[in-house]
């Protein structure tokens, strides 16, 4: 198949993932304009690191200054079921070569799932093809979307107090949603007590690390009573 | 802002974030071992757990002091997830709360 009708279809099936990583990049644009950084690291932040919940985490990282041990294990467990998308797709990925190596970098939430309804059709060529701009052109959403709202916050008028809301929006989405595809809730109520337990033990500015290792501590030695089966 | 601190502190989340990304395909990518059920089982369970945190963390600094501080934040994230049960579109469960939080702080409340 020709590029241009790949990189259509490609866009055709990724607008609904435009729409969104739009509006939520704005609102991190936004939100790293407001903590006092230039819209070039919004623009640095979304080509290097691209991972949309914790990129939001990441100014609050930025803002506390936390030191670089934090970052790293917040990072890991924020990320940790990015862990779990690339056992679908290892054979794949290595047959497309160096594309393949971008696809592992850029396999967000999104373009998983994305990834994961395109079906048997076509040669294996072109599904590697849309496989690739799938991924890419998600990724332009998201960067387009954070320099517009980091530009925007340069020069906005109407008053934008509260639309750091739009983060914890997010993260409340993404538990309803896990909530409602799961049968099982004990770890996002595991997951909730620890933070409520240690933000008021702890108070905000040390809370995250510590109910981020004790839920993992908590659900280990559960697994453990329950014999492994969940 | 502190330029080379942060600079540090992105550095490390872009490879901590390439890392958990590339791990399986550093693991399982040569031959076909089977991945240890522990993995899998903290695969399963830990998203969930941390995503209830993050929910904790982006409203971690809400004083108690007045009313108004700590209700709006709840009565949003109330919002926020009934909107979501109701009609399951995550850009309107977002913008809904957050528009509905933005009127709450700069309106009547604040």
């Amino acid at each position: 198949m020709p590029a241009r009708r790949i990189i259509k279809q490609a866009f055709l099936r990724t607008i609904p993932v435009m729409m969104g990583y739009l509006v939520l990049g704005i609102a991190f644009g936004l939100l790293l304009q407001r903590a006092g950084y230039h819209w070039l690291w919004a623009l640095g932040i979304s080509i290097f690191v691209f991972a949309g919940s914790m990129q939001f985490v990441l100014v609050g990282l930025l803002v506390q200054q936390e030191p670089l041990a934090t970052v790293a294990i917040t990072t890991l467990l924020v990320n940790s079921r990015h862990l779990f998308y690339g056992l679908s797709f290892i054979e794949r990925f290595k047959a497309m070569g160096r594309r393949g190596r971008y696809m592992i970098f850029a396999l967000t939430d999104e373009t998983y799932a994305l990834l994961c309804s395109v079906g048997e059709a076509g040669s294996q060529e072109d599904r590697d093809d849309l496989f690739f701009w799938t991924a890419l052109l998600d990724q332009s959403y998201w960067v387009a979307g954070s320099v517009i709202g980091a530009l925007l916050g340069s020069f906005i008028r109407f008053n934008v107090a509260g639309i750091e809301f739009a983060m914890t929006a997010l993260f409340t989405v993404i538990v309803v949603e896990q909530w409602l595809t799961s049968n099982r809730h004990a770890s996002a109520i595991i997951g909730l007590l620890c933070g409520i337990s240690s933000l008021v033990l702890l108070g905000p500015q040390r809370f995250l690390l510590p109910a981020l290792l004790v839920s993992v501590a908590i659900l280990l030695i559960t697994r453990g009573i329950s014999g492994g089966r969940t | 802002m502190n330029i080379w601190p942060s600079l540090l502190i992105v550095a490390v989340t872009a490879i901590s974030t390439l890392a958990t990304r590339a791990l399986p395909f550093i693991l399982f990518g040569n031959k076909k071992r089977q991945v240890s059920e522990p993995i899998l089982y903290l695969g399963r369970v830990l998203p969930p757990a941390v995503m209830a945190i993050l929910v904790v963390y982006s409203l971690k600094d809400i004083s108690f002091g007045s009313a108004a501080s700590w209700a709006n934040p709840i009565i949003c994230v109330a919002v926020t997830a009934a909107v979501h049960l109701l009609r399951r579109n995550t850009l309107l469960s977002i913008g809904i709360g957050t528009v509905c939080y933005m009127v709450l702080v700069q309106g009547a409340f604040f």
